[in-house]
């Protein structure tokens, strides 16, 4: 029966559709307003995203795929585009005092990230794997532009340059894993996959073709050892990009390979949770091992986002819905961890130059108390030390293990934890314990102090009513356990 | 039952206390003096609360008292789950006691960020009150590790010149432990399906598993005791920290291991302790031997008083894991003793170290002609510390060593050596820094205690003096707590209980 297209059918999608709208309408009116154009657009982006994501809360989280099955809706999907649209959100709000600082103000800017957190979404949403393939790309594409933003700087367009480059390696092996998966099962749909592998047996071809899947998503999360790009498009890229690409990319994918990981390949789970299990203690060890010998703070960062994707593939490794809910839990908290931290990296500047390095927060405690105490704060959160959100993350991820009895991967990953305590510990002890520099500029903006305010208070009162977010993540994860 | 929840209010009055601080605004001078009398204030109510909630407490009841319950992760079962019995009641109180006298004892010596140091404390406080007032494995741990925050702040921030080595190896050394404490909580959650500290007492795991848990926690608690061969961040973190925070220190984050072991290894994992004791006893013979010796040699005073806390704490040990009456009430008594005494001791050398600003055993001497009532407030605790009868020092280590003799009179035999060496390096101590010569005019010229450290001296020496005499205020109600924990301890364990009730004991010796 050739299904009748009706506009009603595509309600689910309406966020996306908006975004669609949105990006073309910006791109317009960009390209006919001269002066302050990104400034203005930057306000239009935040406010699209807030209009999409009220459209979000009202389209059914429950609705059955669309578009001939190549797109979906459920509790999984709309809390994950919840946590992008709120991580865009914030990292437009960090960007639009540093453009103009950094005097990289073009229109581009906010329409690119419109363009990438459609990608996103359409990639947590993907139930095909052409559906998924174009998310991802709509959304690398526009992030390999972003990085190489500051394109009369070497350094941004070496990132730009290596990011598209080992980026589309990653592209090609994953389509190429999606052709074998094809190829042996006939089919493209999620639904279809996992019928034709319901009876829980894989051959060797699907089996290489679903790590060939995973080796594409892994770059993409920058697990370890597909990680060599994530410290030198951190360092290079401008920082306000590089709060994007730590706050809201590694949602989307993550998001992906979960549903990727769960719905289609769910009963060859065996099958790919080893891969799983090594990429996350390879992600755990060389997060916390590197860490420790970086001075730049946004190479520091990298390291630290490594770790944590690590953290988060162990929920995913269980292989639970608990685990899974753990894991959207985890990357939830991680986001609001990230956006304030690199809200405190964007504000490291003195006499209008930006500055990187550890050692330039020395003696900060001094100099703007404030500012020092919610940086010590989210350090230590990061380090997972309650009563900060940061530990709940990772109590969750770490009870998922236990349960599915990876206690050799829970300990190690504890004890990574203990490794990186120490590089995060080392920022609070230059700034605490170190003599104080000069003062750090003072005018940060509005949009960015209301930011790193919400994060902080997050990271700080989490502990008191941790329940609806708990809740709704173990909900979301039910629905990929669901069908 | 007490008609509002007291131990909540013990718990978050320091918090509440912190964050008024926290908004104190205005002139620095001010702000300062602000911030100490508020801190002392939020302190001192918290004390007052904790002697209400002591004289409320029921002796003759060995279950959990002033229970609260509310959810908190219901869909996981977690709870905010508070409660105190007869063990955990005196950790309590010894938590509230020392903290006014650590804020009275920073008055003056703290000049430097007075308002957040105060806060510092405050928060602490909540983390200790928490850790001995929580009924849920989840809640009590993040009160057991919460507590690095502020103390690596206080040891980073206002120590001394190796301030930042000893803060990150008091830090990660402890945090090493946490963690896999952390993941066996979690397996005793998957296994009983609960974090219910009450319940778990009551269903201990497969044998099997108690080992792996037990030394998951064991490297947990065995680096906070801290016990041989995990005690080197000790001596480090007290050297280098302000004189309160080595108050503290010492007086109770030590004994949050101690009752790490009471609280979850003893009772939930039965088996696995009876199995490992030996080891534990080795563990503190040689701590008390070991550690008595390297006391002999410092030089350094807040050195030496920080190896003698191990040793101390090895007597604690060995007493907690014979698994007697005695034994483990000694071990008990012996923790708040030492956290008295050594609480004390370490105010005395911070009453020198703020006159001369050195810690240099050598650059005292004669003391006791120009300080004549320091002279005799640091003898009392000298010889507490030593474990003289009549002092709170003594019970705690006979009991101990009582409970050790029944066990294996060669425990007992070779743990008593340490007695004597403790008293050795303790009389040396006291010999070098108060009789001798005065050849350092700057220390002869030191002018004698004051009103304010008279002030933070009197109950300390009073509790000492007390305790030393009536001990069975205290037995009394850590006693059936103790049998109690001691039955689900015998019971798994296949032993009959054949032994009579401790109080009955003691009534010979302790009339």
């Amino acid at each position: 029966m050739m299904p009748v297209f009706s506009w009603a059918s595509l309600s689910p999608a309406l966020p996306e559709l908006f975004l669609v709208m949105l990006g073309m309408v910006m791109v317009l009116a960009g390209l006919s307003q001269s002066e302050g154009a990104a400034r203005s657009l930057c306000r239009v982006a935040i406010g699209g995203f807030a209009l999409a994501l009220m459209m979000l809360l009202g389209v059914n989280w429950d609705s059955a795929p669309v578009m001939n099955g190549m797109f979906v809706m459920d509790h999984f999907a709309g809390f994950m585009k919840l946590l992008i649209l709120l991580g865009l959100m914030a990292a437009v709000a960090l960007s639009v005092r540093y453009l103009e600082q950094e005097e990289i103000d073009r229109f581009e800017y906010p329409i690119l990230i419109v363009f990438a957190g459609l990608g996103m979404m359409l990639m947590v949403s993907a139930h095909n794997l052409l559906a998924m393939y174009v998310g991802l790309e709509l959304q690398s594409l526009s992030l390999y532009v972003l990085a190489a933003f500051r394109r009369n700087h070497s350094k941004s367009s070496e990132a730009g340059m290596k990011y598209f480059v080992l980026g589309a390696l990653a592209s090609g092996m994953l389509l190429f894993g999606a052709s074998l998966v094809y190829g042996y099962t006939g089919a493209l749909g999620f639904d279809a996959i996992s019928h034709a592998l319901a009876g829980g047996k894989a051959g060797a071809g699907l089996v290489i073709g679903l790590v060939f899947l995973l080796v594409g998503l892994a770059f993409k999360v920058s697990a370890v050892p597909f990680h060599m790009w994530t410290p030198d498009v951190y360092e290079g890229a401008p920082t306000s990009v590089t709060a994007l690409f730590a706050i809201v990319p590694k949602i989307a994918a993550m998001g992906l390979l979960m549903r990727l990981l769960t719905e289609p390949f769910g009963s060859i789970m065996p099958e790919w949770q080893q891969v799983v299990w090594v990429l996350s203690l390879a992600s755990m060890a060389v997060g916390a091992f590197a860490g420790l010998v970086q001075n730049n703070i946004k190479r520091l960062l990298a390291y630290s986002s490594i770790g944590n994707m690590g953290y988060a593939l162990v929920g995913v490794a269980a292989g639970t819905a608990s685990g899974m809910g753990a894991v959207i839990l985890y990357l939830a908290i991680y986001m609001i961890m990230a956006a304030g931290t690199f809200g405190i990296v964007l504000s490291m500047r003195r006499g209008g130059r930006a500055y990187e390095d550890i050692e330039d927060l020395s003696g900060l405690s001094r100099t703007n108390p404030l500012m020092a105490w919610t940086l010590a704060f989210l350090m230590f959160s990061m380090s997972g030390i309650p009563p900060l959100a940061g530990f709940f993350g990772k109590l969750f991820i770490f009870q998922a293990a236990i349960a599915s009895q990876f206690y050799v991967l829970a300990v190690l990953g504890v004890l990574c934890s203990v490794v990186a305590a120490y590089y995060y510990l080392r920022v609070i002890k230059v700034m605490f314990f170190d003599d104080p520099l000069d003062a750090l500029d003072s005018d940060l903006g509005f949009s960015l102090r209301a930011v790193v305010f919400l994060s902080i208070a997050f990271v700080l009162f989490f502990i008191f009513s941790p329940d609806t977010l708990v809740e709704t993540s173990r909900n979301a994860a039910a629905a990929l356990f669901a069908g | 039952m007490i008609g509002f929840p007291i131990l909540s209010l013990m718990t978050f009055l320091p918090l509440v206390g912190a964050l008024f601080i926290f908004s104190i605004r205005g002139d620095a001078a001010l702000v300062a003096r602000n911030a100490r009398f508020s801190a002392l204030y939020a302190s001192g109510f918290t004390f007052l609360l904790s002697l209400f909630a002591l004289s409320r407490f029921n002796k003759a009841e060995a279950e959990f008292q002033f229970v609260e319950k509310t959810d908190w992760f219901p869909a996981l079962g977690i709870s905010y789950h508070l409660g105190v019995d007869g063990i955990s009641i005196f950790f309590i109180v010894l938590s509230a006691f020392l903290t006014p006298l650590c804020i009275l004892a920073s008055w003056e010596s703290i000049k430097d960020r007075v308002k957040e140091y105060m806060i510092a404390f405050l928060v602490l406080e909540t983390f200790m009150i928490g850790t001995f007032c929580a009924l849920d494995t989840v809640l009590f741990y993040v009160f057991f590790e919460g507590v690095l925050i502020p103390m690596f702040i206080i040891i980073g921030v206002w120590g001394g010149p190796r301030r930042v080595y000893s803060a990150f190896k008091f830090f990660l050394y402890t945090l090493f432990g946490s963690v896999l404490m952390l993941l066996a909580l979690l397996t005793l959650y998957f296994k009983a399906g609960t974090t219910d500290i009450a319940v778990l007492l009551e269903n201990p795991v497969a044998r099997d598993l108690q080992m792996w848990l037990w030394l998951a926690f064991f490297a947990s608690f065995a680096v906070k005791m801290p016990m041989w061969p995990v005690h080197t961040w000790l001596p480090d973190a007290h050297v280098e920290a302000p004189t309160a925070g080595s108050v503290i220190l010492a007086g109770v984050l030590l004994k949050m291991g101690g009752y790490g072991f009471l609280r979850f290894s003893l009772p939930m994992l039965p088996e696995a302790s009876a199995y490992f004791a030996g080891m534990v006893y080795w563990l503190s013979i040689i701590a008390i031997i070991y550690t008595s010796l390297v006391a002999l040699v410092q030089d350094d005073m807040k050195k030496l008083i920080a190896y003698s806390s191990v040793a101390h704490m090895g007597f604690v040990t060995l007493g907690i894991f014979t698994a007697t009456a005695q034994g483990v009430q000694g071990g008990v008594f012996q923790m708040i003793s030492h956290g008295i005494i050594s609480g004390a001791l370490f105010l005395c050398v911070g009453v020198v170290y703020d006159r001369l600003h050195t810690r240099d055993i050598g650059r005292y001497g004669g003391l006791v002609k120009n300080m004549p009532k320091y002279a005799t407030v640091f003898m009392i605790f000298m010889l507490g510390s030593v474990g003289l009868p009549g002092t709170s020092g003594f019970v705690g280590e006979f009991l101990s060593l009582l409970g050790a003799f029944k066990v294996n009179a060669l425990y007992a035999a070779l743990s008593t050596t340490g007695i004597v060496l403790g008293a050795a390096y303790m009389l040396v101590l006291y010999r070098r820094v108060v009789f001798g010569p005065q050849d350092n005019g700057d220390a002869a010229a030191m002018p004698d205690i004051g009103m304010r450290e008279a002030a933070i001296f009197a109950p300390l020496v009073l509790l000492v003096l007390v305790l030393g005499v009536f001990p069975n205020y205290v037995m009394d109600r850590v006693s059936p707590s103790a049998e109690r924990m001691l039955a689900l301890y015998n019971k798994a364990n296949g032993i009959a209980a054949v032994e009579p009730a401790a109080g009955d004991d003691e009534g010979g010796i302790f009339p």
